[in-house]
């Protein structure tokens, strides 16, 4: 366990040495900060039938955002060690193969909750200042932010596999952006195919991570996503872990 | 301190190493030599089980690389070619890490960071990134994060390429210094490097061991073990036919420097017919300017063995 968290604790720090970390910090916050701004003045004096915090998981911005930054934070972790070499010092260490692939996972994971935190102060600034409530209940934040967590770390799973692919981070980035890109977009097939049958409707609505967000967003805690998401990150782990393992007989 | 059995590796096509067989005894200092893409850095992966081998074992104090592969990884210390390192840290924060992945208890780590440091003449850099480092000095981080753990063994992959002399003099004392406490296998081209460090010496050629002795045997079976060179003024002899009368000379062939003639004798191995040179020189009143014994050096027998079948 000391080596893992010997592992984690690098992974962590790697990103706060990398430009990359803070480009896209930046430029995550720019747009959610934006799609905040956007939304708080599309409600100013109007009747909503949704609340600030709803609006904000729910837009166009939020969702473009989202589904770049994962290519951008997942691309680096197997490559770069394939292409400077380190690989070779990390294995030569007395080290497990399941030990690097978690490491690299959770250092990942923690990095994309650190670009949420600041979104936290959104709410509690708007509440400061309009002394309204931003949130309908605490359970919306509550779910939103599990929703957040719950595709993050699936998203992440899938970058994690793609880097483990190619010593080239660029390629590892659009393989990445291409499986995250498509499996998002799954779930707006029911909204563009309108004379597919409704049971073909109501399946891909299951993988729709946008409807999921509909749901918890409001505080209905769904478990359906919650074992979706878990399961398929266990499955896309376990896969970056046998596709790790290859290595030593492509050799 | 290794054992290496039938050991081979095939990559698509080719046999990089094809049944090698030897050990390292606990102690030695063991160099590695061959012409480049003979296999020493696929034997050298293999025993830090960084690859899998095709077929055969090898073990490190005991523990079998493939099925105790943590335990001989643990007892190991690899420096990897060209010495990949990680850029972005700092030459310290580098090492507190390495140590802390191969297991050196936590309220040990400073002191043993602390040494290695020391010991590798890291002191001056030690708050410097990696990336800003000279290859000297990266290999140097790269030898001491080998050393962190104390190993019982080092393996060192081409510890002193791309240094220049004064650096490569620094490591090869550290390694002799190191000969003490650990057992090393380390790979290099430059030959003298070989004979003033390692107690013996692995000699390998398109993935098979050609040969596996001390230097000083290595050098004794040599062909041209010996010879002798004498330059001098014979006047009318005709110093080829005299010289080759004495015994144990097997060869004697002639060059000419302004006017003197330099003649290079090829003795039998063991034999030193110097005495009888001389002897034959002042009987015959040969002016005589120089004679000297060439000694066979390393690179003889390492082109002997490795070019032997295209020359």
């Amino acid at each position: 366990m000391r080596k893992f968290f010997t592992l984690l604790t690098r992974e962590i720090r790697s990103y706060f040495y990398s430009p990359i970390a803070y480009i896209v910090l930046v430029f995550f916050l720019l747009v959610s900060g934006v799609d905040f701004y956007f939304q708080v003045s599309f409600m100013n004096g109007r009747a909503v039938p949704y609340s600030v915090q709803e609006a904000f998981f729910n837009s166009v911005f939020f969702w473009f955002a989202f589904v770049l930054i994962f290519p951008l934070i997942t691309m680096r972790l197997f490559a770069e060690e394939f292409k400077l070499g380190t690989i070779e010092p990390l294995m030569t260490a007395p080290v497990r193969d399941w030990q690097v692939v978690l490491s690299k996972f959770f250092g990942a994971l923690v990095f994309y909750i650190t670009l949420w935190i600041p979104t936290l102060l959104y709410f509690v600034i708007f509440q400061l200042v309009t002394k309204q409530p931003a949130a309908n209940s605490l359970g919306a934040y509550l779910g939103s932010y599990l929703m957040l967590l719950l595709l993050g770390m699936f998203y992440i799973s899938i970058g994690c596999f793609a880097s483990v692919l190619t010593k080239n981070q660029i390629v590892a980035a659009i393989v990445s952006f291409c499986a995250i890109t498509l499996l998002f977009f799954l779930g707006l097939v029911a909204f563009v195919l309108q004379d597919i049958s409704s049971s073909t409707r109501q399946l891909l609505g299951y993988f729709s991570a946008i409807e999921q967000m509909g749901t918890l967003s409001r505080g209905e805690i769904d478990t359906r996503p919650i074992v979706l998401y878990t399961s398929m990150t266990i499955l896309m782990l376990v896969l970056t872990h046998q596709a790790f393992q290859s290595r030593k007989w492509r050799l | 301190m290794i054992k290496v059995e039938n050991l081979t590796k095939r990559y698509a096509g080719q046999t990089a190493i094809d049944n090698l067989n030897f050990e390292v005894g606990k102690g030695e200092i063991m160099g590695f030599l061959g012409p480049n893409g003979a296999g020493k850095s696929t034997t050298m992966r293999i025993l830090s089980s960084f690859m899998p081998p095709t077929s055969g074992r090898a073990s490190i104090a005991g523990f079998d690389i493939f099925e105790k592969s943590l335990q001989a990884r643990s007892h190991l210390g690899y420096m990897p070619e060209n010495v990949p390192l990680y850029n972005d840290m700092r030459v310290t924060e580098y090492l507190d890490y390495r140590a802390a992945l191969k297991g050196v208890p936590h309220r040990r780590i400073n002191e043993r960071v602390g040494d290695v440091k020391e010991l590798c003449g890291l002191k001056d850099v030690e708050k410097k990134l990696i990336g800003a480092l000279s290859k000297g000095y990266r290999q140097r981080v790269g030898l001491a994060d080998a050393l962190v753990h104390e190993p019982d063994l080092l393996i060192l992959d081409e510890p002193t390429s791309g240094l220049d002399p004064n650096q490569i003099r620094q490591v090869r004392e550290l390694i002799k210094n190191l000969g003490r406490q650990h057992t090393i296998l380390l790979s290099t081209h430059i030959l003298p490097e070989v004979e003033m460090t390692c107690s013996r010496i692995i000699i390998i050629n398109k993935g098979k061991i050609e040969a596996c002795d001390t230097p000083e045997n290595l050098l004794g079976q040599m062909r041209t073990a010996t010879g002798v060179v004498l330059e001098a003024k014979t006047g009318n002899d005709n110093g080829i036919e005299e010289l080759k009368k004495i015994a144990g000379v097997r060869d004697v062939s002639l060059t000419t420097e302004e006017d003197w003639q330099i003649f290079s004798l090829r003795a039998e191995a063991g034999a030193d017919v110097r005495p009888e040179v001389f002897r034959l020189a002042s009987q015959r009143h040969w002016a005589v300017r120089a004679l000297t014994q060439r000694r066979a050096t390393l690179e003889d027998v390492f082109v002997e063995i490795t070019h032997a079948d295209e020359v």
